[in-house]
């Protein structure tokens, strides 16, 4: 997951370098690192913007590390999902068991389906749905996908998807 | 000069394309050394033959007017077996369960020693690897650029002018047909029935569309790219192919709300190859509206080429026809 973190440094050499060992002793791959030397806060100490990505479970011991070296942690937002995809499907998709279908991705622990539009326009008719699923990743994004792939086959549900190639 | 015996086998739109064709550029083949010499017309009942080549403007106008090009009652086959020539320009109609009359033409022809250019792509998409063996077996040249992509290079910008590099994936719009009813259901918010029917009524989809709307037009095209550019041994059957007659307006609407447009892409590289209705965000290169074809090649050094085409039309596919006839007496 994608971490944000605000914190504050003593004006003093060698704290930057301090502050951002633990981050990668936490295998948190730096993204980006704001530091706002010529800001102070009230208490005298200089404001610091990291953004890394990381595990979930490093996110905690971390913080820990962190603030046992003098490091003030004022903010942590975490952002678990950082791929976005949609997927259209086509077919009797609410009497093939929706809440099934939604639950093959919301059940992996890595993707989920965020926003769902469905269109029926007439009982007999095919119905069709847009799904936006969010994942922690690429490669998570492409796994929940195949296995809606699989879940369309078996339900008799045509399911468009996005193509591969990212030339723009 | 070089004087090169040809003959025409099947005389439908693709066929007399090609006439058509060779009149209009007579002067431009001379400059580049080239007489084509036409001794050998078939369509599917009749033939014509003159060793001294053919008047091809008169054969067109008989074709018009009387329905064929000839009094001879020689197949094609016979003629590819006994009139001496060149090249033989295969462009019966396309026949994906048995390769059709086309497999049997080109087996001939080469069994004859004569080149083959075509754009039939049922024999292809059966029996590559046993047509291009043969063909190198008996030294014959065997092009088949108009099978693939029709108007829009790809077999000769391949090998030509990307030569060096290493072609990881194509993907792209490899029917005209499917684009067109794709793209009008899009604008028009109409039903897959409504838009199919103007197609129709426009010559643009055929009265029995199975073929182009089923996917396996695309499907075929395919299975040329992935022998030809990949050095794979795939047949129709190893293609995963979903067609578009199941799009309903409203998915395209999702679709368009969420930034996406629907197109039938066909998609080849060593690890798959299928055709299916996919999303491909507005604005993208791929997105390509009316009958057109497109397809973009990732390639290792060039990085991504894109090519955007007619893919079929008389004359469209005649072009890759005689250019593929020009590429074999370059070489």
């Amino acid at each position: 997951m994608r971490v944000s973190m605000d914190i504050e440094l003593q004006d003093a050499p060698g704290q930057l370098v301090q502050a951002l060992k633990p981050i990668s002793e936490f295998r948190g791959n730096l993204v980006s690192v704001v530091h706002h030397h010529e800001k102070r806060t009230p208490r005298g100490t200089i404001p610091v913007q990291v953004v890394f990505e990381t595990d979930a479970f490093n996110v905690s011991p971390l913080i820990t590390k962190l603030e046992n070296l003098g490091v003030g942690v004022i903010r942590v937002n975490e952002e678990k999902f950082l791929e976005k995809g949609t997927v259209v499907l086509i077919g009797h998709i609410v009497h093939t068991d929706l809440e099934d279908t939604i639950d093959t991705i919301d059940k992996t622990g890595y993707a989920e389906v965020v926003e769902l539009h469905l269109s029926m326009p007439s009982i007999n008719k095919s119905s069709s749905a847009s799904f936006r699923i969010d994942a922690v990743g690429k490669k998570e994004l492409k796994d929940a996908i195949s296995l809606l792939r699989s879940v369309a086959i078996k339900k008799d549900l045509v399911l468009i998807e996005p193509i591969e190639s990212e030339i723009l | 000069m070089k004087t090169i015996k040809a003959s025409i086998i099947g005389f439908g739109s693709v066929g007399q394309g090609v006439a058509k064709v060779l009149l209009r550029k007579k002067e431009e083949l001379r400059s580049m050394g080239l007489d084509i010499k036409v001794v050998a017309v078939a369509d599917s009942k009749t033939s014509v033959i003159d060793m001294n080549g053919l008047d091809l403007a008169h054969v067109l106008e008989r074709k018009a007017s009387e329905g064929n090009v000839g009094d001879a009652n020689i197949t094609g086959h016979d003629i590819i077996r006994d009139v001496d020539h060149d090249v033989v320009i295969e462009t019966t109609p396309t026949n994906i369960n048995t390769g059709g009359v086309g497999l049997q033409n080109m087996l001939m022809a080469f069994n004859k020693k004569r080149h083959v250019v075509t754009s039939n792509k049922g024999p292809l998409a059966l029996k590559y690897k046993d047509l291009s063996a043969l063909a190198s077996k008996s030294g014959c040249a065997f092009r088949f650029e108009a099978t693939a992509g029709g108007a829009m290079p790809l077999l000769n910008l391949v090998r030509d002018t990307l030569s060096g590099n290493d072609v990881i994936s194509i993907e792209g719009i490899f029917n005209g047909t499917c684009n067109y009813i794709l793209t009008r259901m899009m604008e028009e918010h109409a039903t897959y029935e409504l838009m199919l029917g103007e197609a129709q009524e426009l010559g643009i989809a055929e009265k029995d569309p199975t073929y182009d709307v089923e996917g396996i037009d695309s499907a075929c095209k395919l299975v040329i790219l992935a022998n030809a550019v990949f050095g794979m041994d795939v047949a129709y059957e190893d293609v995963h192919v979903t067609g578009i007659s199941r799009i309903t307006p409203e998915a395209l609407m999702l679709a368009e709300t969420n930034g996406y447009v629907v197109k039938l892409i066909g998609e080849v590289n060593r690890q798959r190859i299928q055709v299916a209705p996919r999303l491909v965000p507005i604005g993208h290169p791929l997105a390509v509206g009316g009958t057109l074809n497109v397809a973009s090649l990732q390639t290792d050094l060039a990085g991504p080429v894109i090519v955007v085409g007619r893919g079929a039309g008389s004359i469209e596919t005649a072009s890759a026809i005689l250019s593929d006839i020009i590429s074999i007496y370059k070489d």
